[in-house]
């Protein structure tokens, strides 16, 4: 259930092992949820820092996602680009209750912002 | 399985004569054959009726992890080639030292001038009552994993089938592990408290015992069996506590001994076992005797590094340089894959001696090293084994550790200067006498030398000395050995797959198929991958290769795909996709135009391009609006054009026979038979084909992958061209007279490059690398091999020509395209 810090998105089993769901935000970037091999759950903007690409839509692996455009690959826990390139994609608190998957409503606003 | 003696009276050679076809026997021979090949007359007997096989790989077997002919030593070819005579199957049965003769049980005499006795050990089967009811085995040759294997199907049909294995020893966990893949509850029974005891302490016992039973293994230690009961084969255990334990199958794993009778009976000196000087001369000067049957200085071994020593003694000693064998410190691991156990020397402690342990409990880490007066008696690891070698190393130089103390339980690579010390360090660090290769026993000079004489790749060292030829676990070892020997040569060597792994893309494939691995996990487990998950090189590989391997039975893993062949389209810089449908052979219709023409309005799209491949490519469509477009498409007919994917893409035609006044046969005809063959299957690369009508070559048909330019009197077929950043104009394989031929010859050479190519390695560098030769030897000339790639193309086919558009625009994978959630900030979620 939303309160007025966190947002309902649904069932963590949505979201596919080493795979990622989204969420369209009127008026903005879509935000990225991505489920590790591991388990976890991260929230991204929807957005390569490099040159846009739709980072939902990459492969992910470890704790960090291979954007689909040019391969930068970026760390799912800071959002900042691995290896050589530099760059940072805003990320969203995430937190799971009760296998739902709840995402910090204000971080949600600014990031896709 | 027999090869006659080959009596012949020319031969004045000394006739060695060999009791003995197993490890042992034939590792001897071949250590004389390395010195002097010409000096002995050979005959081998064999009580098994098989070639010489690796017994120690049996578990794999059983385990599923290797077949049968992956485990063989040396082939039928190896006897030809050196005139072995071989007679198998037929075991020895009596020596008569006075008349130099041995009878075998069929009752044939062979004269000797001098013997060796390799007989190996017996299985110790337990004097209890019931030990001879049918289903009573033991798990010492390819027989006994023969009938594990039947009773573990014999239980899958009755839905699950139970065994009992007695004795908790390296053999016993080891088979029940096997039993246990095989799908049969097991039940080992060890008489004492911890298991393994004579490798492991009671730390690494106990640790080992809760992984086992993690992985639904019945451990029951002081279990004493009274008896197997059973009325016309075995039906259960009894132990002496009355406990009754159904069975179908007993394993009878306790312990062996060696196999003396024969010596025994022909009045050699035998004690534990038929005692041997340095030179493995028995109390006959012409009789020698080698391996687990033998008792040197007092010792006996039952496992198979001190074969691998006893064999260059004896063999330095019949060629007339004595060396002298000087017994041998043993080390063990444990072959249950994703338990790593190591154990050497001597650990039962003592006054003098100190131990140092370290325990990591989160990951299931234990480690002691048992030092006397300074120097390493002895080591336990449990859970992360990598020190193993250096270890045993300092084991056996027996090196003063006194200034490596304080540190020598953190590791080789700490110890030799901070924990991300350079891994070849390690390796360069260690002794020519260090074993590189258990399974082998090959030590790393051997493998430096082999390297030296022209080795100089991982295949070239596995088939010139043998390291890593086995079960490949010190594959890593011998790669930096090579890099460390070879410098900057290795590097022109096989690339590896990614940074995940040390294995080239031939090494993966290979193992893939001979280890028979069914998912990407599997692989990364079994092929020591350095990450968790891989990454976005290596994963979709993986992918491909099993994909390539089990035709219709593997799992298509989606998110080890990049993204255009997760979602059937192409990613453009906006995020948006294109859609390609095919037009096969390029010609299109009224409705096809049509109905592209709707898809256009209906969802918007900005542009329409008509492509290089003779067909339409719609642009700007959004992820979500994919499966209504496909939905629109298919309903006139068409399907996926597979302009996004590792597959094939176009055959390009021009208009041949039909219409062109230069046209010399139907080329569009024949372009569209070849694309409603081959559509839908994933290659290693994007695969593009094209017909041309006649020399004139509109389709362009010699820059493609497989390209056809037909001719008055048949068809060319050119293979290897590439319009792309490096032009290259295709080599011409070979010309065919028929359509049909034409065809088959496209099918197989699709199915070599499916095959053999590297994942994301096009037709032209593929070809550069293998040579025209060799696709032409494999094509051309070998008719039965073509017919058998095509078959398995055909076969690989009718699994993949499904229209995966359909799939999707009947709601299959629907998660791909929608999202999760809505958010509108004034409102709620939607």
């Amino acid at each position: 259930m939303s309160t007025a810090e966190w947002l309902d998105i649904g069932w963590v089993d949505q979201i596919p092992v080493r795979g990622s769901r989204t969420v369209q935000v009127e008026g903005g970037d879509d935000i990225a949820l991505f489920r590790t091999a591991e388990g976890k759950i991260f929230a991204l903007r929807d957005r390569c820092p490099h040159k846009h690409g739709r980072l939902s839509q990459g492969i992910v692996h470890g704790g960090a996602v291979a954007c689909p455009l040019h391969n930068w690959r970026i760390s799912l826990a800071t959002g900042e680009a691995l290896g050589d390139d530099r760059g940072c994609t805003p990320t969203v608190p995430v937190k799971i209750d009760g296998g739902r998957v709840l995402l910090c409503r204000a971080s949600t606003l600014m990031a896709a912002a | 399985m027999e090869h006659r003696p080959i009596t012949a009276e020319s031969d004045t050679r000394e006739h060695l004569v060999v009791i003995g076809n197993g490890m042992a026997g034939c590792r001897a021979v071949e250590e004389l054959l390395a010195r002097d090949p010409s000096r002995f007359r050979i005959t081998i007997f064999g009580a098994e009726p098989r070639v010489n096989y690796n017994r120690i790989m049996l578990s794999p077997v059983l385990a599923g992890e290797k077949e049968f002919g992956d485990i063989i030593i040396n082939d039928a070819d190896w006897y030809a080639s050196n005139a072995i005579a071989l007679v198998a199957g037929d075991p020895v049965v009596a020596i008569d030292r006075a008349a130099r003769t041995v009878t075998t049980r069929s009752g044939l005499v062979e004269r000797y001038d001098r013997l060796l006795i390799a007989t190996g050990s017996d299985p110790f089967i337990i004097p209890v009552p019931g030990k001879d009811l049918p289903g009573v085995i033991a798990f010492r040759d390819m027989d006994d994993v023969n009938a594990m294997l039947a009773a573990a199907d014999a239980g899958k049909k009755k839905g699950g089938g139970a065994a009992v294995v007695i004795g908790g020893g390296l053999l016993g966990l080891e088979a029940a592990h096997g039993l246990s893949l095989r799908g049969m509850k097991v039940t080992v029974l060890h008489l004492m408290p911890t298991l393994m005891e004579r490798q492991l302490d009671e730390a690494a016992g106990w640790l080992l015992k809760q992984a086992l039973e993690a992985r639904g293994q019945t451990i029951l230690t002081g279990a004493d069996t009274a008896e197997i009961v059973g009325e016309m084969k075995v039906e259960g255990v009894k132990l002496k506590d009355g406990t009754l334990i159904p069975a179908d199958l007993v394993v009878m794993a306790v312990g062996i001994r060696p196999s003396t009778q024969l010596a025994r009976d022909a009045g050699l000196a035998v004690g534990r076992g038929i005692q041997v000087d340095d030179h493995m001369v028995t109390s006959d000067p012409a009789v020698l005797a080698v391996g687990e049957c033998v008792e040197h200085d007092g010792q006996v071994y039952g496992l198979v590094a001190p074969l691998w020593d006893m064999c260059r003694s004896l063999a330095d000693g019949l060629v007339d340089k004595p060396t002298g064998y000087r017994g041998s410190v043993t080390s063990t691991k444990l072959k249950v894959s994703g338990i790593d156990v190591f154990s050497a020397g001597d650990f039962s402690g003592g006054d003098e001696c100190e131990d140092i342990v370290l325990r990591d409990a989160s990951r299931g880490v234990y480690k002691r090293v048992v030092l006397r007066d300074d120097r390493v008696v002895g080591a336990v690891l449990y859970g992360d084994t990598a020190d193993g070698n250096w270890y045993f190393d300092l084991l056996k130089t027996q090196e003063d550790v006194s200034a490596l103390r304080d540190i020598l339980i953190f590791g080789q690579a700490f110890a030799s200067g901070g924990g991300r010390a350079d891994p070849k360090a390690a390796v360069a660090a260690l002794s020519d006498d260090a074993e590189i290769c258990g399974c082998n026993g090959v030590t790393k000079g051997q493998v430096v030398s082999s390297i030296a004489k022209g080795a100089h790749s991982l295949d070239a060292v596995r088939s010139s000395c043998k390291a890593s030829a086995s079960c490949g676990s010190c594959t890593g070892l011998v790669e930096t050995l090579l890099a460390l020997t070879l410098g900057d040569e290795v590097r022109s060597g096989p690339k590896t797959l990614c940074k995940c792994t040390s294995f080239g893309h031939d090494d993966v494939r290979r193992e893939i198929i001979a280890q028979g691995m069914r998912s990407i996990p599997e692989v990364m487990q079994k092929l020591h991958w350095a990450t968790p998950d891989g990454c976005s090189s290596c994963r979709p590989a993986l992918n491909y290769y099993l994909l390539c391997a089990l035709p219709g039975e593997y799992q298509d893993d989606q998110q080890s795909r990049f993204v255009n062949e997760r979602l059937h389209a192409n990613i453009q810089k906006d995020g948006t996709y294109s859609v390609v449908p095919r037009m096969w052979g390029g010609i299109t219709s009224p409705a096809e135009l049509r109905a592209i023409a709707d898809v256009v309005e209906k969802f918007n799209a900005p542009m329409v391009k008509v492509t290089g491949g003779q067909r339409l490519d719609i642009f700007g469509i959004k992820k979500e609006d994919l499966p209504a477009v496909w939905a629109d498409l298919n309903a006139a007919g068409m399907v996926s054009g597979h302009a996004y994917g590792k597959a094939l893409r176009t055959v390009k035609t021009c208009v041949g026979s039909e219409w062109c006044r230069f046209g010399t046969q139907d080329s569009t005809g024949l372009g569209v038979k070849i694309e409603r063959m081959s559509w839908g299957s994933w290659m290693p690369h994007k695969f593009k084909i094209a017909v041309s009508g006649c020399p004139r070559n509109c389709a362009e048909a010699t820059i493609k992958d497989f390209g056809i330019v037909c001719v008055d009197s048949g068809y060319e077929l050119h293979v290897g061209g590439n319009g792309g950043i490096h032009v290259r104009a295709t080599d011409l394989l070979c010309k065919v007279g028929s359509e049909q031929e034409a065809m088959d010859y496209c099918a197989a050479f699709i199915q070599l490059y499916r095959e053999e190519a590297g994942y994301l390695e096009r037709t032209a560098p593929w070809i550069e690398r293998v040579g025209l030769d060799y696709v032409k030897a494999r094509i051309v000339e070998d008719d039965a091999g073509r017919e058998a790639l095509r078959a398995r193309f055909l076969v690989s086919q009718s699994f993949s020509q499904g229209d995966p558009w359909a799939q999707r625009a009947e709601g299959a994978e629907a998660e791909h395209h929608a999202p999760m959630a809505r958010f509108t900030p004034q409102e709620e979620l939607a």
